[in-house]
């Protein structure tokens, strides 16, 4: 059986491992995120969310994904 | 008589209904925080932008506790120390639903909270530059409030004391020249401890408050909330009412003819 290929990345400071050629749509449905409510940094350049099935993730690439929360 | 329903509170052309605006931090809980912006009937609060918490997918979000189409989102930068991180905040900020009106504020010491104002200018060009409405936090500096102005701030924001002191307005000459010298909004942030500092605010000429930990850490929150409500507005009639002019000695009420 072939073994499937994970890669390391970053995301929101901790470590996961993901299918290597995972593009970044799909990780933010895996994570069940919604993604109206979100805005999402890769390698700290902030990207258009309706393109992020054009993003293939890359090892060691790092991920923000930030919401809005009670604040003065 | 002044009628408040005529009194237009506008910011970047977009009219508020409420002059006062509430911050969302330091609540028990996003219920209790809901519920007293519901009762201070503020049309504007301030949210920050941090992580997603993505391994607990259940953790409520603020959106559904507070509607973003219903009371306006105005986000903030608090806790960056520079420029960098200001602007970076905010254009997530934007990305999250199109957020042009943002607050920005720089702090400059982990200890009074002030703000660190050369940092706090250039961020303030760079952002105006890209479209956004920047609300500027500020020192109560006049000659820095005009700078912010000159730079592209849609309204000045100047501390009463430091965040979350509760000490109230300290310069109130500083703020009546700040008053006097820009048509921008002016809006006290920052500082205040009680309902009666609102009032205060107001009276000097101020166009709003901005207020948080006053409501949050209050015994009793909701109770302030409302408080507030009613002191901003006690306060803005107080300001259009024209007030009489201090006198070193006593004026009877009543008068001294036919007295027995």
């Amino acid at each position: 059986m072939k073994k499937i290929k994970k890669i390391k990345i970053k995301i929101n400071g901790g470590f996961k491992f993901i299918k290597d050629n995972t593009n970044l749509s799909d990780l933010i449905k895996t994570l069940k995120i919604p993604l109206k409510k979100v805005a999402i940094e890769l390698n700290e350049e902030i990207l258009d969310k309706k393109k992020l099935n054009k993003k293939i993730l890359r090892k060691n690439d790092k991920i923000e994904i930030v919401h809005f929360i009670g604040g003065g | 008589m002044v009628s408040l329903k005529k009194d237009k509170f506008i910011i970047a052309g977009r009219n508020f209904k409420s002059r006062l605006i509430i911050g969302t931090g330091k609540y028990k809980s996003m219920s209790q925080c809901a519920k007293a912006v519901k009762l201070s009937g503020a049309s504007i609060v301030t949210v920050a932008v941090r992580r997603v918490n993505i391994t607990d997918k259940k953790k409520a979000l603020l959106m559904d506790y507070i509607d973003p189409k219903k009371i306006t989102y105005l986000p903030n930068t608090a806790g960056c120390f520079n420029s960098k991180d200001a602007l970076r905040t905010l254009r997530l900020a934007r990305e999250i639903g199109g957020w042009k009106l943002v607050k920005l504020e720089v702090l400059g010491d982990k200890k009074n909270l002030f703000p660190e104002m050369i940092e706090t200018l250039k961020s303030t060009e760079v952002l105006s530059r890209e479209g956004f409405k920047v609300m500027v936090y500020c020192n109560d500096d006049p000659l820095m409030a005009k700078r912010l102005e000159n730079a592209g701030a849609c309204a000045i924001m100047p501390l009463a004391a430091p965040i979350g002191s509760g000490l109230g307005i300290q310069n109130h000459t500083n703020i009546k020249i700040i008053r006097r010298q820009t048509k921008l909004p002016l809006i006290i942030d920052a500082g205040l401890g009680q309902a009666s500092d609102a009032t205060i605010a107001m009276e000097l000429g101020c166009d709003g408050i901005l207020v948080n930990t006053a409501i949050a850490k209050a015994k009793k929150p909701f109770d302030m909330a409302l408080a507030f409500r009613n002191a901003v507005i006690a306060g803005r009639q107080s300001y259009l009412s024209g007030r009489i002019q201090k006198n070193l000695m006593g004026s009877a009420s009543s008068p001294l003819k036919g007295i027995i």
